[in-house]
């Protein structure tokens, strides 16, 4: 008992169904995640841009061999699904070199495989009661329910970020159309001042 | 009798636990994470490293005497945790305040030498809220059916949902708050510059004629 105690304490500590990471991908640099697969694999990659310029990115995966399974330039979000066709290590790169000082924040999800059952003796073999498959029925709507809300975190995300760079650019250009108004006013004043200045001395010296 | 789950332990104890995506870390390089999440949220974090050894030309499968120092930083940019950790490392943290939570990790290397192939694979994995849950640790606690283990399952999701929908409301309202004030500032400014453009004018057309008359040009 103890033993199997043990064993179902160490049985946490398994393979994951899923990664969620948001990260900061400075001007012109690449990051790349890699991710052990096996054969016959279905995964899917999601991944948003949040902020940074014009709110893109090039992303690009490959398979062990370096084939390029996915390859779009300047993207502001996009889903890729794919299966695998042999075991090995899977790369997926992000890529903001076409960018001079602009540094992006990216978010990326990554699913695998299936998921974990919750405990290890309930394995897919066994007869669900009513009960039990309503449960599973559940589960799975209230993972697209959570799906659906990440979707919109991210989205409110990008548009307050949009917001808050729009608040600071109308700040800025406020101020600064403010001083070279006033600049403007005064020194065209002045020019001509100085024109009608100079001219009346050489009349007046030619005289 | 005993012999059977303890060799399924000592299996499971051999067997690498295989964590998800990894990725590559220079020496002084400091990679960051953000996670947006509701209040009152765990956070569970485990991350491996592995180092490039010339050598055999592969990565080791673990590196005594490295560690990888791990900094939390609150969405008010006030330091949560601050912890040096071994080469394995697990890091916990509950959120008190919603919000962009960011999660920095750093090698603590010293010695050149250690990072002579310039790569260190750390491998991460980050779970948020009901994910953090361990499941047969809870159905040993409280003792419950497989039934009632999956309705705790159901509940703690609904919670987490419900937590992600009230701090959308808050988010929203901080959104709502930042377009009112670039509306306010943009009618002000406009209506301000319109008012600076009338005066200048009329202060330049006067000013000129002043001087022109004291020119005795008009």
């Amino acid at each position: 008992m103890l033993g199997l105690g043990l064993s179902c304490l160490l049985l946490h500590v398994f393979v994951v169904f899923g990664t969620e990471l948001t990260f900061e991908l400075p001007d012109n640099d690449k990051q790349c995640f890699y991710e052990e697969l096996e054969k016959d694999v279905k995964f899917d990659i999601d991944f948003q841009v949040i902020s940074g310029g014009n709110y893109d990115v090039d992303c690009f995966v490959t398979d062990p061999q370096n084939n390029v399974l996915y390859n779009e330039k300047k993207k502001q979000y996009d889903s890729f699904s794919h299966t695998t066709a042999m075991k090995g290590v899977y790369k997926v790169c992000f890529s903001n070199e076409f960018s001079t000082f602009t540094h992006k924040i990216v978010y990326l999800e990554f699913r695998h495989g299936d998921e974990d059952p919750l405990l290890q003796s309930m394995t897919s073999s066994t007869a669900l009661t009513q009960l039990e498959s309503s449960c599973v029925s559940i589960h799975e709507i209230l993972k697209v329910v959570a799906d659906s809300q990440t979707w919109y975190r991210l989205r409110e995300a990008y548009d307050r970020t949009k917001a808050e760079h729009l608040l600071e650019r109308v700040t800025f250009w406020s101020i600064g159309q403010t001083v070279l108004l006033f600049v403007i006013g005064i020194g065209q004043v002045m020019l001509l001042r100085s024109f009608f200045t100079e001219k009346k001395g050489s009349v007046a010296a030619t005289t | 009798m005993l012999s059977t789950p303890a060799g399924v332990l000592l299996l499971l104890a051999w067997i690498h636990p295989s964590y998800a995506l990894y990725f590559h870390i220079g020496e002084t390089e400091k990679k960051c994470f953000i996670e947006e999440i509701p209040d009152e949220t765990m956070v569970i974090g485990k991350y491996r490293t592995q180092l490039w050894d010339k050598q055999t030309s592969s990565f080791l499968p673990s590196t005594p005497g490295l560690g990888m120092h791990v900094e939390i930083k609150d969405p008010d940019t006030k330091i949560i945790l601050s912890r040096q950790y071994g080469s394995d490392g697990r890091f916990t943290f509950t959120s008190h305040t919603p919000g962009e939570h960011q999660i920095c990790l750093h090698s603590n290397s010293t010695k050149m030498a250690l990072f002579a192939g310039g790569k260190l694979r750390v491998h991460l994995d980050i779970q948020v809220g009901e994910h953090t849950n361990n499941y047969p640790e809870i159905a040993a606690k409280d003792k419950l059916t497989e039934l009632q283990l999956r309705v705790r399952q159901l509940l703690d999701q609904v919670e987490q949902i419900q937590k992600e929908q009230n701090y959308q409301r808050y988010r929203e309202e901080r959104f709502r708050m930042t377009s009112e004030s670039t509306n306010q500032r943009v009618l002000w400014w406009s209506i301000a510059q319109t008012l600076i453009l009338i005066i200048t004018g009329i202060w330049q057309m006067k000013h000129l004629k002043s001087f022109f008359e004291a020119k005795k040009l008009v």
